[in-house]
């Protein structure tokens, strides 16, 4: 690290121990698990304290609605279904560095030692390197909160996953996307969308409409190209600014369908699909 | 099954021998490193995950008595 030349003293050295585990169900009768209390992890890719961020982010709008009475208890089961994959992933990729970084018997220490030897000079040996993958939002693909595509999208978040940023000009300021997304449904259209179209949401409770072109401009394009926004295309996000649905024309039917199946009250129904 | 286990070397003979040979002069232990890194690039070079763990299926399938 330092290279050959630089002296250094040692000052201080201990060991640190870490787990690699979790519950099998975060809820136990009333009581919710999050964080390390939860699921742990060891320390490479910075996914404890993000992961129990993502976890916060997704139970919190869950309980505040059903305290409010707006959507059903069941919903809070959900917290379970979507982190537990998002747990599992946290601990494959932390499990990996840690047996990349203190590997477990001789011949897997061989290889280790050998790929950073080749990396010195191999460029297809660096990405093997594994000192920690970064965590990232997790993409909750199964999700029964999801309203699964019905239409051709070529990129742009699929639902279940979580909003990509664009910088728009909002008001004539510099913005960001995700700045409007959040703590609310958010159900984001063309303004070319009609007067008549849109008005049939504004007075849904907990849904905010987000129009692309009037006050809040794609000045660089970059939104249209991250969401393929081809005319017409509509996207709602959860409070957590999740996608929880896309389509490639407005009706505002599929909208209100899609907030109540991401508000958990098709659960049961779910739960009966299942059973059959 | 992707991976090709039909014959497909270009000169069979000679690559067995180079295979032999390049561990001729080394310890237990370097030929363990070399054996290492030779997968480790073959394995790059083949890339497709579904052909490498066919490989590593047969590679694995060393009898009973393991």
């Amino acid at each position: 690290m330092l290279g050959d030349d630089v002296e250094f003293e040692l000052e201080w050295a201990s060991v640190y121990t870490f787990q690699c585990r979790k519950m099998d169900d975060f809820i136990f009768h009333r009581v919710i698990f999050i964080g390390d209390a939860a699921h742990q992890v060891s320390p490479f890719g910075a996914r404890g304290a993000n992961g129990g961020i993502q976890s916060a982010e997704n139970l919190t709008w869950k309980i505040i609605r059903i305290l409010r009475g707006s959507a059903p208890p069941a919903l809070l089961t959900t917290y379970n279904t979507e982190r537990q994959p998002a747990a599992s992933d946290n601990i494959l990729n932390s499990t990996r560095s840690t047996d990349f970084i203190t590997p477990k018997n001789h011949i897997s220490r061989v290889f280790r030692d050998e790929t950073l030897r080749l990396a010195k000079t191999l460029p297809f040996a660096r990405p093997l390197i594994n000192s920690g993958r970064l965590s990232v939002p997790y993409h909750y693909r199964d999700s029964p909160l999801n309203t699964p595509d019905s239409q051709d999208f070529n990129g742009g978040p699929p639902p279940g996953s979580p909003a990509k940023d664009a910088p728009l000009i909002i008001a004539g300021q510099s913005g960001w996307l995700l700045e409007r997304l959040g703590n609310r449904f958010v159900c984001m259209l063309s303004a070319n969308t009609s007067q008549t179209n849109i008005k049939t949401l504004t007075d849904i409770a907990d849904l905010d409409i987000l129009l692309i072109g009037d006050n809040v401009i794609d000045n660089e394009g970059i939104l249209n190209k991250r969401y393929d926004l081809r005319p017409g295309t509509v996207y709602l996000f959860r409070p957590d600014q999740i996608v929880a649905a896309r389509w490639r024309h407005f009706d505002k039917d599929n909208v209100i369908r899609a907030m109540r199946r991401a508000l958990g009250f098709e659960l049961e129904n779910a739960q009966l699909e299942k059973a059959q | 099954m992707k991976l090709n286990t039909e014959p497909n070397f270009s000169d069979g003979d000679t690559f067995y021998a180079s295979l032999t040979d390049i561990h001729r002069d080394l310890t237990p232990e370097q030929s363990e490193r070399v054996n290492a890194r030779l997968v480790l690039l073959l394995a790059n070079h083949i890339g497709d995950l579904a052909v490498l763990n066919e490989a590593m299926n047969i590679a694995s399938d060393i009898g009973a008595n393991k």
